[in-house]
């Protein structure tokens, strides 16, 4: 197809590399799987049910602690790292 | 006014996930690619050598006996040991290879002082079991890091390298305070908690 609004657009560089979708999917793997502990084990998430609970048992949940590195992982050094793997890819030929 | 043991173990748990998932990143994308930032090749040396640190406190606020304060204190020293070596390493002030024997060095460290420090059975309670098992799990583990002394690029090797250490956090993450495990609790070991 070639009009004025859409181009061929090359096979390889549409196709995500396989690097790539792993980089993509570590950080919210990560997160969803503290969401599906919560989930299954909600007695464990003392947001749920916060009364009469001290302040450690609020501040450091487990699932909680999961889903934030996940995120954390994903916003802070995933985001930046996909950049520079396809900077490297552009940068390479073939 | 202290949290409890196995909260300690939770906060240290996701420490160490935040380490094997760069771990990971940096098995799958490659040295030069990972490297391609300055603060991101510090940045798992550098949780490493924090957590290290972070045990300090742990062995001083959390002395159930001189046994736990020999075990914690073992573990921030070769831990701070390993993750300063791998700074070094990564900065270019250390250049011999062999450096990277800390690492080997710090999980076999980190299994005994598992084992021993634990002095009930494995099915005394989840704590126990999973003591027994994460210890070990570092010894056996330790053949990943010493073969990485020789064989630096291996993908495989560093990808180990990083399911361990993930490995880990998941059984600290697994830890609870009096609970049982496959159905099994010691009456000795006090009531149930949530």
């Amino acid at each position: 197809m070639d009009t004025s609004y859409v181009h061929d657009v090359p096979a390889e560089r549409t196709r995500t590399p396989a690097r790539v979708q792993a980089v993509l999917l570590l950080g919210p793997a990560t997160a969803a799987a503290g969401l599906i502990w919560a989930y299954l084990q909600p007695v464990r998430l003392t947001l749920l049910h916060p009364h009469g609970q001290g302040f450690w048992w609020l501040v450091i949940e487990p699932q909680l602690l999961v889903m934030v590195a996940g995120i954390a992982f994903a916003l802070v050094v995933a985001r930046q790292l996909i950049s520079d793997l396809e900077e490297t890819r552009d940068g390479t030929p073939g | 006014m202290a949290p409890q043991a196995d909260m300690v173990h939770w906060a240290f748990a996701a420490g160490i996930l935040l380490v094997g998932l760069c771990l990971l990143c940096e098995a799958i994308v490659g040295q030069e690619v990972w490297r391609m930032r300055k603060w991101r090749a510090y940045l798992w040396p550098g949780l490493a050598f924090g957590l290290g640190v972070a045990l300090w406190p742990v062995m001083t606020f959390f002395t159930n006996s001189a046994i736990h304060m020999y075990a914690h204190g073992s573990w921030a020293e070769v831990l701070m040991l390993a993750g300063g070596a791998e700074l070094g390493l990564v900065h270019g002030r250390l250049r011999s290879r062999f450096w990277r024997l800390t690492w080997p060095l710090a999980f076999v460290v980190t299994g005994i002082a598992f084992i021993v420090h634990e002095q009930n059975p494995w099915f005394f309670a989840r704590a126990a079991f999973l003591h027994h098992l994460l210890g070990w799990t570092f010894l056996v583990a330790a053949l990943v890091p010493l073969a990485l002394v020789w064989r630096p690029q291996s993908v495989v090797l560093r990808s180990s390298f990083a399911a361990v250490i993930i490995a880990v956090s998941v059984m600290l993450f697994c830890d609870r305070d009096v609970a049982p495990v496959f159905g099994h609790l010691s009456p000795l070991a006090g009531a149930q908690h949530r």
